[in-house]
């Protein structure tokens, strides 16, 4: 199914979020994930089913500034 | 406060826009901003706020200036090599412009000393290279209700986002603990292109300034994300999260403490 990830669109299996993030080898405790604009506690990861359309944003820490 | 004939050619550039003016130029000169590092995103900060003519700029920072900051520590040249960068800092504020008082505190931000710091000052720009010092900020500015102008660089990436404490989203309200520290790659072993941190800490700089003057929207409930290889913003949205730890509806963090090792490491992205 067709999904936005971080605005751009694409062809994902269906799954729960914990699936995508490990179809896509990202740690879930490296990310906080944003679905439809709304923020997932990482504890819902794994109960929460992706929809065709849905807009995931993947946040990753960005440290730095020295 | 009058401005004297000089001030005012000074800040001519300043008082012709209709936003700012001659009050606004007031405001900024009475304004007392913090910056919490003097390095890369600092450095800009730094040099653009003291040409405005900000009354007073605190600078935070317990280091020496190093070689290797040269490439993008813009506050600091090359015979500052081995000196305190608070000290190296004030000296290139007062020598751009001699109106600003400069605070300094040749130490690091500790919960110990951090409420105190703060409280003296109008908006707080986050110039650190680590996550518990991240944090640390965030929760300081809740506690002291102070504005904060968030920043990190990393490679070719750059983010920005305002808080204002119990009216938008806190880091902890997207980021709830620093990352663990065992997945963190330090500062020397990331790099960074050093620009990014002149366009990063550019715009926390117009942040604050909009901050201090009350004009325009503030980049409140939105993370800005800079991508210097396509040359790209994008804005993504955030909301307060009323199960913050911090400023949620049921708070577990109630006073501020030190949120692991600063020296864990400073970068994480994939
Ligand atoms: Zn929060």
């Amino acid at each position: 199914m067709q999904v936005k990830i971080n605005g751009k669109s694409e062809e994902v299996r269906s799954g729960t979020l914990l699936d995508l993030l490990k179809a896509k080898k990202i740690e879930p405790q490296m990310v906080a994930v944003e679905v439809n604009d709304k923020m997932l506690e990482r504890s819902h990861l794994a109960t929460t089913h992706l929809n065709e359309g849905d807009q995931v944003e993947f946040l990753f820490y960005m440290g730095g500034g020295r | 406060m009058e401005f004297t004939e000089e001030q005012i050619n000074r800040y001519s550039r300043h008082i012709l826009l209709p936003e700012v003016g001659g009050k606004g130029q007031k405001k900024i000169a009475k304004a007392k901003i913090l910056l919490v590092g003097a390095g890369g995103l600092g450095s800009p900060a730094a040099l653009y706020l003291s040409a405005a003519g900000v009354g007073t700029i605190g600078l935070i920072d317990g280091d020496v200036v190093d070689l290797t900051n040269l490439q993008r520590q813009i506050l600091h040249h090359t015979p500052d090599i081995g000196r305190p960068k608070v000290v190296s800092g004030k000296e290139k504020i007062q020598a751009l412009n001699p109106d600003v008082n400069v605070s300094m505190y040749e130490e690091r931000l500790t919960a110990g000393n951090a409420l105190k710091i703060i409280s003296d000052y109008d908006v707080v720009i986050d110039g650190v290279d680590n996550f518990p010092a991240k944090f640390l900020i965030n929760d300081a500015c809740f506690f002291a209700d102070k504005p904060l102008v968030h920043g990190g660089i990393l490679r070719f990436d750059g983010r920005v986002t305002t808080i204002i404490p119990k009216k938008s989203a806190c880091y902890r309200c997207v980021f709830k603990t620093p990352p663990p520290p065992g997945l963190v790659a330090s500062c020397q072993e990331a790099g960074v292109i050093g620009v990014l941190a002149g366009v990063i800490g550019t715009i926390q700089a117009t942040e604050a300034l909009k901050l201090i003057l009350g004009i325009g929207r503030p980049l409140t409930n939105r993370l800005l994300d800079f991508d210097a290889r396509k040359t790209q913003f994008r804005e993504i949205k955030v909301k307060r999260n009323p199960n913050c730890a911090l400023c949620g509806d049921r708070p577990t963090i109630t006073e501020l403490f030190d949120d692991g090792d600063p020296y864990a490491g400073c970068a994480v992205h994939p």
